[in-house]
């Protein structure tokens, strides 16, 4: 484990220092998301202070693809769920379209990891879709519509009248993304979105997410524990260290903005990308950066 | 397809349509040991099933006494009802509002630990001898397994299902009828089925110590009449109630939990 890997990426465009392609909108936007130095602890009933997240600072800007990353037991989930506005900071804030975030952001959706509980199971497809619609003033009509363009932009035809439990696994997770997109946010936040799914789905809903950003025009910070996944999705991957948290690296990922399964996970570039973030991931914890 | 798997298919199929009556299967040896044995040598305290079928259809289908069932049935009803509703009420503010629960709860314990028998007195001296007494008492008996299992039901909610409801900002009436209580509804069912049984037991019990009429009430004057054919159809009027009360509360749970067996059922598959 604590071996450097040393060959490859070591010194491949580290760190945000070797610049950002113009492509990239960072620079000139506000962000739409900007969390700075935040930081997190539980006190436990013994009153023992669990630090989990120090000082993290980061920003999104609109339209942007960030994948967040880290060895498992960083406190990503909880970063995310900070970000969501489901549980404050300890210290530092976070900021959504220049609002400081203190409950879950309008302009915002999540989509979990865990599909077969995010789904309410004794509601039809159309009626999970359509449930967050309710608080817009929209008319049932509207609402209809909606759920069904979002059903059909994720690859799902008219199911609207079945059941989430009489779904595949990765048709579940589609219907949970028709949720979150027929909600219309800004921004789209999703825990360790394809965890659960077999690797063809994994793939598929990989491809659909970005179609879906394009479309849509959507920033997207997705939580991930797949290096290859972070590197082929984000236009910026950031590396979490362990516990307690922060950000260890951010490497920037200039691959242009059509991607394949195939093409772009062979280019020589793809493989420096992820050896660097790998490299980042795994290095032992107080070891400064390359 | 072969002959023999045909065969077999056919065996399956046959089972599967003798199934439900299965069960019969031992109330109709019963019955019919019952028929024969007591019409061999009728006692007074144990009159032949013929003679008690007989006064049955006399009292309870031809009039006689059919009047006496619509006091149980609708104070039976109007108790079970209420103790519903306030059973989920209170078990959603009691789950949702942990602080109203840290200061009730041991209040309500103490309250729960009263057997509801034991408040017949008090609540005569409340309201008397009518309907109001029976009903009070049935909510008091009964609101209890509905309370705590709806507690229960909607503080085991998933985080994720949690999660999802506050990331959308979901109106608290759409979280609480379309999220909350649904989620939470296998544990009021099960609490509900257990108080159906309560209140049957609590509404002829009252009925025979302070009821001027009522099954219960029919049951008590028919044994001090020594009118033994008399309190055995009561007896058997109870048990097709009671039996009614449960099938109806099986279907209407069938209905509301279909999502819910169908869920396991589909996860077994």
């Amino acid at each position: 484990m604590s071996d450097t890997l040393t060959s490859g990426g070591a010194n491949a465009g580290a760190g945000s220092s070797a610049g950002i392609s113009p492509s990239t909108p960072t620079l000139t936007a506000e962000p739409r998301m900007s969390v700075r130095s935040v930081s997190k602890s539980y006190t436990s009933d013994r009153g023992v202070v669990k630090r989990v997240l120090a000082s993290v600072s980061f920003n999104v800007a609109p339209e942007e693809f960030v994948a967040i990353v880290g060895p498992s037991g960083a406190g990503k989930t909880t970063l995310l769920r900070t970000i969501a506005g489901l549980m404050l900071p300890t210290s530092g804030e976070i900021f959504f379209d220049g609002d400081e975030v203190t409950g879950p952001p309008e302009r915002l959706a999540l989509v979990f990891q865990d599909y077969s509980r995010s789904l309410m199971p004794w509601m039809t497809i159309e009626k999970n879709v359509t449930l967050p619609l309710r608080r817009k003033k929209l008319s049932k009509d509207e609402q209809k519509r909606l759920a069904a363009e979002a059903l059909s932009a994720v690859g799902l035809g008219d199911i609207g009248s079945h059941y989430p439990w009489q779904l595949s696994g990765g048709m579940q997770q589609r219907v949970a993304i028709a949720r979150a997109i027929a909600y219309q946010p800004d921004a789209l936040l999703m825990d360790e979105p394809f965890a659960s799914v077999d690797a063809q789905t994994r793939s598929d809903l990989e491809d659909l997410i970005l179609a879906l950003k394009k479309q849509y025009g959507m920033t997207i910070v997705v939580v991930t524990h797949d290096i290859d996944e972070a590197v082929y999705m984000s236009d910026r991957v950031i590396v979490l260290s362990g516990s307690p948290t922060s950000v260890r690296q951010v490497v920037d990922v200039k691959l242009g903005g059509q991607r394949d399964q195939l093409v772009t996970k062979s280019l020589p570039e793809f493989v420096e990308l992820r050896n660097t973030v790998l490299t980042a991931v795994r290095r032992p914890v107080g070891e400064p950066s390359p | 397809m072969s002959a023999e798997t045909l065969g077999v298919r056919r065996s399956i199929n046959a089972r599967r349509l003798l199934l439900p009556f299965v069960g019969l299967i031992i109330p109709v040896i019963g019955v019919t040991a019952w028929w024969i044995l007591s019409a061999q040598k009728p006692s007074f305290y144990f009159p032949s099933l013929a003679t008690i079928w007989d006064r049955f259809v006399h009292t309870w289908l031809l009039g006689g006494a059919t009047a006496e069932i619509w006091p149980t049935l609708s104070s039976l009803f109007l108790g079970y009802a209420a103790a519903t509703l306030v059973g989920i009420t209170l078990g959603v503010v009691f789950a949702l509002l942990p602080s109203v629960n840290r200061f009730f709860a041991p209040l309500l314990e103490f309250v729960r630990a009263v057997p509801g028998l034991a408040l017949i007195p008090l609540f005569v001296i409340a309201l008397g001898v009518g309907i109001e007494t029976k009903i009070g008492l049935v909510i008091f008996g009964a609101v209890w397994p509905i309370l705590l299992n709806t507690v229960d039901g909607i503080r085991s909610q998933d985080l994720t299902i949690r999660d999802t409801v506050f990331s959308y900002r979901l109106r608290f009436r759409d979280r609480l009828f379309r999220v909350v209580l649904p989620s939470a509804s296998p544990q009021i069912m099960a609490g509900m089925k257990v108080s159906l049984s309560i209140s049957v037991i609590v509404v002829i019990a009252t009925e025979m110590v302070v009821s001027i009429n009522g099954i219960g009430n029919f049951l008590l004057k028919a044994q001090a009449g020594f009118d033994l054919t008399g309190m055995w159809s009561g007896l058997i009027l109870m048990g097709i109630i009671g039996y009614l009360l449960n099938v109806i509360f099986e279907l209407v749970e069938r209905r509301v939990l279909r999502w819910h067996r169908a869920m396991y059922e589909g996860n077994r598959r």
